[in-house]
């Protein structure tokens, strides 16, 4: 068996594209669900809105690449405040439920064959960010021997974790401001933060708009490092992954989601290329290639369920602090 | 308590895993290169049978295949490339035509590769508004009948215990393949099967409540961890249904094919007559034991004050155990009547669990009337909703109803303003 291919993809994964954009979306998720304890079930669609604002922007009506992320940005902000409207007065499961929905319904037009012209159906649009790739600095492949990169994908790393180094140092510093005091207390007691005078509902609105403002960053990373955006991307499973980070490295916590994403990644590569292997040696002879896939997401599941049983603050968590059921 | 949870996994993996170990064995038979195929079917998803499809490809490749009794046809092509499949006209059956163009060309790049034929009436029949609105609304009842009984088992289960349970849709996939399981494996006729079925989801109900969730509410799990434990049990769930069941939508063996009756001018199948009465008569049932029957009435006690009703000498978690057998067992029946109509499918239940919660918020969260109320809510605007928007949109529809309602009026139709907190 090839060990040494196994532990170069392992490692090339943990730090490289997918992980970048789950990285982002957990950030944000953090900001909702960690921080502020908001049931966020659709943070797929803020990547969604995101992506298709730029590929739109970019490949339907003409525009440059990055008002094309203004336009993404704009969108992000808009779901929030339509999501938040309804759901942030009322209690925790309520916001999941309309989260969820209203995730599917953006991935559901998105794929319609009645909006087809715009949002190019089941397909989805693709070559758009040529723009992005321009600037690329780089000039030769990246290969360190135990992690591997093309040009691109360098490129689109780099960036990636140029804007996951920002936005953590941002929210490190906003969490320690008395506004980010203000949001843990909302997420610990929401009607003893009402009690010293705060405007529980307008913190929230604002902590929906920031989180989901940097899953929006994920969905651009999303769309240029494909060079397309397809619907079926942007699913509810999605959103349960990225809570299965988040837990995973500890919710409520800097380096919670970055972790989190980096050993979600290496083990999910790491469990598929291993099995893979061993099935394309004649190791193992009882799976086929894509029952591996399939045995992979059976341990996603489970994964999530103990994590949530026995480690709820995962591996930087700190279970005190951490009071899931702030309702 | 540690190992008693974990056990659960271990038994509840154990439990599925040998329902299914016969079914799984033949599943797996590996062949070169990729596979086209489709499903012919009428504008009434009634199968299409003895209709040829040609396929033409690289290095003079051709094949073709015949739409066998459920409408499915297969070719399997020798290697990658760009294949040019045609539908041949003159075998499609008098009065139906095709509704975008006879052609296609797919890439196929290993694996299965659907190619879609969407049909249509060739001479278009003319009904009037009138008619279609009474054709949808039949529709819509049947179908919020169904969502019926997923949505009374899920809010009984909100109810007594607080559990927003996000794998309520795999009880309703387990309850079909269960059937599909008994009555292909097995070699059930499709009653036994379905009854087999109900028998073996409610036992597992109690099952997955005894090792799962009871460990759970002793050691004082918060509400929203128990949703998301709920929603990593959906997810494993469902990728064991995948690894066991495969990809596909597979029909019952029987019933799956049937011409619809003419009443008026409603078209309806008869097993979608005896689904509605089944659906009908098991939410009657339900609500005699929830009005009449000690355990009904102790199962109210219990949601609307635990404590009080473990003061007042009702066994609480027996009560639980017992709305978990009910709710399952609805469930079941719910996946079952959709798998007669569409089919049966790993994910059928996922697909589904919106609609459900939509229906169940609709009504108010934890309050069973009002989960029927809004489920037959739900069905008629789905399928009304068609007068005015494309059939694919339909669902969105309900679901930006179900937000609007919430706006209004977020403890639903017919809950208390207590409820929401």
């Amino acid at each position: 068996m090839d060990f040494n291919g196994i532990i170069t993809q392992t490692l090339t994964q943990a730090i490289g594209v997918s992980a970048v954009i789950y990285c982002l979306a957990a950030v944000g998720l953090n900001v909702h669900f960690g921080y502020t304890g908001l049931l966020n079930f659709g943070q797929a669609g803020f990547l969604a809105v995101a992506a298709y604002g730029l590929a739109v922007s970019v490949s339907r009506m003409g525009l440059s690449l990055w008002v094309g992320v203004l336009v993404g940005i704009l969108a992000a902000i808009l779901l929030a405040l339509l999501l938040g409207v309804p759901t942030l007065r009322l209690r925790a499961d309520y916001l999941a439920i309309v989260t969820i929905a209203a995730a599917e319904i953006i991935r559901l037009i998105v794929r319609s064959v009645t909006f087809r012209e715009y949002f190019g159906g089941s397909d989805g649009i693709t070559r758009f960010a040529d723009e992005f790739y321009a600037l690329n600095p780089f000039s030769s492949p990246l290969d360190l021997g135990v992690i591997k990169f093309s040009q691109n994908d360098l490129w689109v790393v780099t960036v990636g974790w140029t804007l996951i180094a920002l936005t953590s140092l941002m929210i490190w510093s906003l969490m320690r401001s008395p506004w980010g005091r203000v949001l843990k207390g909302i997420r610990e007691d929401e009607d003893a933060v009402r009690s010293l005078g705060k405007n529980v509902y307008s913190y929230k609105m604002q902590a929906l708009v920031l989180g989901g403002v940097i899953g929006a960053l994920g969905g651009f990373m999303a769309a240029i490092a494909f060079q397309s955006v397809q619907p079926d991307t942007y699913s509810t499973e999605f959103t349960f992954f990225v809570y299965t980070m988040l837990i995973l490295g500890g919710a409520a916590r800097i380096f919670g989601p970055i972790l989190g994403a980096a050993i979600f990644w290496a083990l999910l590569v790491f469990v598929g290329e291993f099995l893979n292997e061993a099935v394309n040696k004649g190791v193992i002879t009882f799976l086929s290639n894509t029952q591996v896939g399939q045995i992979r997401f059976m341990l996603v599941g489970l994964g999530l369920m103990s994590l949530m049983i026995f480690r709820p603050q995962g591996i930087l968590g700190d279970r005190k602090e951490l009071a899931l059921d702030a309702r | 308590m540690h190992r008693r949870a974990a056990g659960l996994l271990v038994a509840l993996l154990g439990a599925v895993a040998l329902l299914w170990g016969v079914a799984a064995a033949p599943a797996s038979a590996t062949t070169a290169g990729p596979v086209i195929f489709g499903t012919i079917v009428t504008p009434d998803d009634e199968p299409v049978t003895g209709v040829v499809v040609n396929v033409a490809g690289p290095d003079g490749f051709t094949g073709s295949a015949t739409s066998d009794a459920e409408g499915a046809w297969e070719v399997q092509v020798p290697s990658s490339g760009t294949y040019t499949i045609a539908l041949d006209e003159s075998t499609l059956p008098e009065g139906l035509g095709l509704a975008a163009g006879s052609e296609r060309t797919v890439n196929a790049f290993g694996g299965k590769v659907r190619v879609q034929f969407p049909t249509g009436d060739s001479v278009l029949k003319q009904s009037s508004k009138f008619d279609q609105v009474v054709q949808l609304t039949v529709d819509g009842l049947l179908l919020g009948l169904i969502l019926a009984l997923g949505a009374v088992g899920l809010s009984l289960i909100y109810g007594t215990t607080g559990l927003t349970n996000f794998a309520h849709g795999e009880l309703l996939t387990l309850g079909a393949l269960s059937t599909y399981f008994y009555a292909t494996v097995l070699s059930f006729p499709l009653v036994l099967a379905a009854v087999a079925a109900l028998i073996t989801c409610g036992a597992l109900g109690a099952v997955q409540d005894r090792i799962l969730w009871k460990p759970l509410r002793r050691r004082g799990t918060g509400l929203i961890a128990m949703l998301v434990v709920s929603i990593g049990l959906g997810i494993f769930l469902r990728y064991l249904f995948l690894f066991l069941f495969q990809g596909s939508t597979q029909q019952f063996p029987e019933f799956s094919g049937q011409a619809g009756l003419e009443v008026g001018p409603v078209s309806i199948t008869p097993k979608a007559i005896i689904g509605a009465l089944l659906a009908v008569a098991a939410i009657l049932g339900t609500i005699y034991w929830l009005l009449r029957t000690r355990m009904g009435k102790a199962s109210r006690a219990v949601s609307d004050n635990p404590a009080l009703a473990s003061a007042s000498g009702i066994d609480v978690e027996r009560v639980i155990n017992v709305v978990w057998v009910l709710g399952a067992t609805l469930a079941a029946l719910a996946g079952i009547l959709v798998g007669l109509t569409s089919g049966v499918s790993w994910n059928m239940g996922q697909q589904i669990l919106l609609l459900i919660f939509a229906a169940v918020t609709l009504g108010g969260l934890g309050t069973a009337f009002g989960a029927l109320f809004g489920a037959l809510i739900v069905g008629l605007l789905i399928q009304l909703s068609t007068l005015v928007i494309p059939p694919e949109l339909k669902s969105v529809g309900a679901l930006v109803i179900l937000i609007v309602i919430l706006l209004v009026r977020p403890q639903g139709l017919l809950g208390r303003r207590e409820r929401i907190g």
